[in-house]
């Protein structure tokens, strides 16, 4: 049944909150696509940190921003999303 | 050797124009020489927002093409002190003037004026590139919605991109009744997002619309409480430290007035 009263209502919500997380989302898009060398420097640094574990296809990595919502109140939240093909582990027991 | 401050936003109308006029004419009064570059050709605003059109011989597009000296081209506001406008092109596109000319015209300005404002057209284009070409520093204008914040985010990254750093911001036409209502984004809360310091607050205020129909800018009115905030900011460009204005003129005397109604 429609609940008027009910709780994630976005009427619930002062509309100068609802400006501010629009904003604060649509500016991690804009900010990201301003700056491509952005996207690029992060690929390289977790392409670093992680290769003497993993040999990764660097060809076939693609990192991306999008949104996400949150698990626990359903909000949309800006997320980092990283697709990392992996050729081969490198990590041995010693 | 004077200082050359680019006015500028992104989107369109958020006050651009009667900021610039406002904060030229309030320097002037405080006793600086000031000239007001009226950089969006093809839409020539500042003339009339200043009550200066009727003097308009030659414009800016004359003087970058060598057709008259800058001296003729510049307009002295007689009714204050040290006050000029160099005036747009009415009839000539953006691409009438290049970046490299904008450069070499405020280096010029600069030996004459002691602060050399810029009156940027919207957008990202070729206006805006020729308005930043010869800025040392940026005024950033936007309004509290979320169109025109987030155009003021971009034009941060594009005055970066060119050099310009630490871009000052304005927050223009704010609304207090919606403010207290909650039904406008808090100051703070753009500030914070902007990254960016700021130079000050403007309410929305008729006063501005009376006094642009007179072409009298609003600092020359006592009254104006968006006349005031403007005279705030020229001093602190000046680099005097001025408090913010409280806005909430009414506000704080309900609130007197409730508490001693015994309310709250
Ligand atoms: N604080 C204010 N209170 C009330 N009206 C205002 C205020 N600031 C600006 N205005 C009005 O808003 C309109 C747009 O202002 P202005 O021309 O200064 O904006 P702009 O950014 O220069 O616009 P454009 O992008 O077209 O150049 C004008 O009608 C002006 O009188
Ligand atoms: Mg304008």
């Amino acid at each position: 049944m429609f609940n008027m009263f009910g709780r994630g209502n976005r009427r619930d919500h002062k509309s100068k909150e609802i400006a501010k997380e629009r904003l604060k989302l649509v500016l991690v898009h804009d900010r990201a696509n301003v700056s491509p060398h952005f996207l690029e420097m992060i690929k390289g640094d977790i392409v670093g940190v992680i290769k003497d574990y993993i040999e990764v296809d660097e060809k076939g990595l693609e990192i991306t921003i999008t949104k996400t919502k949150r698990e626990y109140d359903d909000t949309m939240v800006p997320a980092l999303v990283a697709n990392i093909p992996i050729k081969r582990m490198k990590y041995r027991e010693k | 050797m004077g200082e050359v401050l680019v006015i500028t936003s992104g989107k369109g109308g958020v006050g651009k124009t009667t900021t610039a006029a406002n904060i030229g004419t309030a320097l002037s009064l405080l006793g600086k020489k000031v000239v007001i570059v009226d950089a969006d050709i093809g839409l020539r605003n500042l003339d009339v927002v200043m009550g200066l059109e009727n003097r308009i011989v030659y414009d800016i597009v004359d003087v970058t093409q060598g057709i008259c000296r800058l001296k003729q081209a510049l307009i002295k506001d007689k009714r204050y002190d040290g006050l000029y406008l160099l005036p747009a092109a009415q009839t000539k596109d953006k691409t009438a003037i290049q970046p490299k000319q904008m450069l070499a015209l405020s280096k010029r300005l600069k030996e004459e004026f002691d602060y050399i404002l810029i009156d940027c057209p919207a957008g990202i284009e070729q206006g805006f590139k020729n308005a930043i070409a010869g800025a040392d520093k940026a005024i950033v204008v936007t309004a509290p919605e979320i169109s025109a914040v987030r155009d003021a985010d971009r034009i941060i990254g594009l005055l970066e991109a060119n050099e310009i750093y630490n871009p000052k911001l304005i927050v223009n036409k704010v609304r207090i009744d919606m403010v207290k209502k909650g039904d406008m984004m808090d100051i703070d809360d753009m500030i914070d997002i902007l990254a960016i310091e700021l130079l000050g607050v403007i309410p929305d205020d008729q006063s501005i619309v009376i006094s642009t129909n007179r072409g009298e800018p609003a600092v020359t009115d006592e009254n104006s409480l968006a006349g005031r905030a403007f005279k705030n900011i020229a001093e602190r460009i000046l680099g005097n430290e001025v408090p913010f204005l409280d806005l909430d003129v009414d506000e704080s005397f309900f609130r007197k007035f409730a508490r001693k109604l015994g309310f709250k």
